[in-house]
Formats: structure tokens, C-alpha cells, sequence
């Protein structure tokens, strides 16, 4: 505990030296983004990372202990928006390695016995590194968080229904048909069909890049979770090197409506719900 | 015959069959495949990634653009230390499976490419190796 409040009592004597050193090194670093952040903001900072350091250096251990909580929380700030800010791990932890230096630096000008020397520098040695180590977990799990809100995004974003006209739904599916992606598209499907009281669905699959046998079974569970709502499906986007790899396969879609394009597809669907599209003369307008 | 390019991809996720798929794309364009070859090799890779994942409990695919005299070619070796494959007849069946899938994807496999070889013994794992010649 003596021990603890000298160091503390070290840094808090020599508070302006370590700050001034501390924000020197860091805007002297080659990490340092002055793209992305003001000198003033690593400043204040700066600062307030070390006044609350010096306290949970005089009250706790190891970063563990309940005292450096209110450290770790402002770290947990700071990462954060370096994350969203576009920071590399190293670049967010240099803020923590780069006062390693200007503490060292105090504790050899005020002790001068070698063994009290060693131990407090081992200690705060061991401190910063476990909380660079804290910084480094926290980007990394503010990284991963950033990546899994993308992906819940990108499956709501990526399949829409669209209502083409009364009665017909369409579902143009882009990209590779997971389970997890087809669960959510199979859902959204049968949940409009039920909205709309749609008779056709046309399940576009021109953005697919590989049909293989996972994929073909899905949509065809598709079609048939549809028709049990009482919803026909059509599928199209049945591109010719599609056609060949299916048939090789061996998949049979004879049960399902197939048509090579969207627009095939669509005026199907207007046919078997009774409407119809004609063209009319357009009068040309007068210059 | 002459290896252009000779490479090694684990197989351990679904995420690693997307992959598996994107390179044999672009390593059988590389090799001017036609975009119906370039679908056949990617469709056969696609299914063998995924019964190596899915029955083999992961293992790895070797990916190689060949050249034997005039004609170029995409090779792949699915290789895993799964439980192996006790009747090979019945597995290259259409129509059969072990799980939950259509029963198509070995032997769909087999017509969508030129070379096609397996070997499997129980209790050991399971070796298939496809090439497509453009």
C-alpha cells in the first residue's frame, strides 16, 4: 500500500512532465492519425487518462481489481470511438504503450535505489501491458460487433420482397444461399404471401452465382412451403450455363414453373391471374 | 503435364466453401475456361467442399491449374479423416443420402466434370479428385 501511494504520489508530483512527454511521443508516433483526430481531443485525452490512472494506481493491484474500473470504462470509450473512427488495433494501443517511456523516465530521476528502482518499473511495466492488452481485446471485440450488425444488415437488406402487381410477389435473391440467409428469405416470402393474399411469386435468381444442389433444394422447399399457402411460384433468372449444371446434376425442377427472365416470368404470372398488358400508340409530343 | 499454380484451402466452415468456390472461379478463368465450364467446376466444387465439411468433419481441398500439351484444366483434391465411405456404389447412387440433402451431390459431381476419382476407406477419410479440361 506505501508502495502504491509513492508511485502515485511520484506520477501525481510530476503530473505536467509525464503529460507534456506523453502527448509529445504520441504525436511523434508513426501510428498517429492527425487525419482522423484532433491534437487538441488525444490531448484532453491524454489528461484524463492520467488523473484517473493516478488514482487506481495508489488504490488497486492488478487491473483486475475494482479500483481500475473507472480506467477500464474511459478506455472502453476512447476504443470505441477509435474503432468507429477507422484506428488500427496498434494504433489504438500505442495510446497506452506510448506512456510507458515518460513514466519510466519519473520513476528513474526520483528513485535512486537500484532494487526500488527495478520493482516500481517492473510493476508499472506490467500494468501498462495488461492494459494495452485490455485496449487490443476491446478493439478487437468492438471490431467483431461492427462486422456481426453488418451481417444482420445485409440479410434483412438483401431480401426484399417486392409486390409487382395485384396478386404477384416477386423476390429477386442476390448472392449465396446459405441456410442461415434462406431461413430469412423463405420467412419473408410466406409472411407477404399471407399479407398481400398473393396468388404468384416469382422467385428471381439471377444474382446467384452457383446453383448447386443445397441451393436448388431450398428453393424448391420455398416452392413448396408457397403452395401450401396457396401461392404458385415461378422461378426465373435460369441463365444457360445454369440450365446445363442442373440438369448434370441430376436436380429435377420439372414440378416448378421456370422461365429464363424476370419479364417472361412476369407476363406468366399476368396471364394465370387474368390481367394483361397491351401497348398503345403513343402520341408523339410536339417540339 | 505441367502444374501452373498449385495451392491449399482448409475446409472447416460454410464460410470456407463460399471461398473455395470464389477461387475455383477465378483459377478456371484464369485458365479461359467458357462461363459453362467455369459454372460446371464450380458447381462440382461447391457440392465436394460441402460433403467434405458436412461428412468428412472438415478437411482441406488442393486447387491446381494444370496443362497437359494443348489443353488446360482445373484440378481439385478433397481430402478429409472422416469416417469414410462404406459402400462406394451406393454413395455415387443418385438419389441416395446419409443426411438431409438431395442424395446428388457426388454423383452430380461426377457428371459435371471430366476426371473423377475417390477413394475412401472407413474409419480413415475420404479422398475425391475432380479435373475439368477446357
Amino acid at each position: 500500500m506505501e508502495k502504491r501511494t509513492k508511485l502515485a504520489e511520484m506520477v501525481r508530483n510530476q503530473h505536467d512532465v509525464i503529460l507534456k512527454d506523453w502527448v509529445e511521443s504520441q504525436l511523434n508516433a508513426t501510428t498517429l492519425r492527425r487525419e482522423l483526430m484532433k491534437e487538441s481531443e488525444l490531448r484532453e485525452q491524454s489528461r484524463e487518462f492520467l488523473s484517473l490512472y493516478t488514482q487506481s494506481v495508489q488504490s488497486g493491484e492488478g487491473i483486475g481489481d475494482a479500483a481500475w474500473k473507472p480506467v477500464k470504462d474511459f478506455l472502453g470509450q476512447i476504443t470505441r470511438s477509435r474503432v468507429l473512427l477507422g484506428f488500427t488495433p496498434s494504433e489504438t494501443a500505442t495510446f497506452i504503450f506510448s506512456l510507458k517511456q515518460p513514466l519510466f523516465d519519473v520513476i528513474r530521476s526520483t528513485l535512486k535505489d537500484p532494487k526500488e528502482l527495478v520493482a516500481d518499473i517492473w510493476a508499472t511495466t506490467t500494468l501498462l501491458d495488461n492494459l494495452g492488452l485490455y485496449v487490443m481485446e476491446l478493439h478487437q471485440q468492438n471490431r467483431e460487433e461492427v462486422i456481426h450488425r453488418q451481417q444482420e444488415e445485409l440479410l434483412e437488406l438483401s431480401t426484399p420482397v417486392v409486390q409487382l402487381f395485384e396478386n404477384i410477389l416477386a423476390l429477386p435473391l442476390i448472392g449465396t444461399l446459405d441456410s442461415a440467409r434462406t431461413q430469412v428469405v423463405m420467412e419473408n416470402l410466406l409472411q407477404r404471401i399471407v399479407e398481400t393474399g398473393a396468388m404468384i411469386a416469382i422467385i428471381d435468381i439471377t444474382g446467384v452465382p452457383t446453383v448447386d444442389t443445397l441451393v436448388a433444394q431450398h428453393l424448391l422447399k420455398t416452392v413448396a412451403a408457397a403452395r401450401l399457402m396457396g401461392a404458385d411460384c415461378i422461378i426465373s433468372g435460369i441463365r444457360p450455363q445454369i440450365a446445363q449444371t442442373i440438369v448434370h446434376l441430376g436436380v429435377d425442377l420439372s414440378e416448378v414453373t421456370t422461365k429464363a427472365t424476370l419479364a417472361d416470368a412476369f407476363m406468366i404470372a399476368l396471364q394465370r391471374t387474368g390481367a394483361s398488358v397491351t401497348k398503345s400508340a403513343v402520341s408523339q409530343p410536339k417540339g | 503435364m505441367a502444374t501452373l499454380r498449385d495451392e491449399i484451402f482448409p475446409i472447416r466452415s460454410s464460410d470456407d466453401i463460399v471461398k473455395v468456390r470464389q477461387v475455383t472461379r477465378e483459377w478456371a478463368l484464369m485458365q479461359t475456361f467458357s462461363l459453362v465450364d467455369q459454372t460446371k467446376i464450380v458447381t462440382a466444387a461447391s457440392e465436394l467442399a460441402r460433403n467434405t465439411l458436412e461428412y468428412g468433419r472438415g478437411g482441406e481441398v488442393r486447387i491446381q491449374a494444370v496443362q497437359e500439351g494443348p489443353r488446360r484444366g482445373v484440378r481439385l483434391t478433397f481430402t478429409d479423416q472422416g469416417p469414410g465411405i462404406p459402400d462406394l456404389a451406393k454413395a455415387l447412387q443418385d438419389g441416395f443420402t446419409t443426411g438431409s440433402g438431395m442424395g446428388l451431390g457426388l454423383s452430380g459431381s461426377k457428371r459435371l466434370v471430366n476426371d473423377f476419382d475417390i477413394q475412401s476407406e472407413v474409419g480413415k477419410g475420404t479422398t475425391v479428385m475432380i479435373a475439368r479440361w477446357k
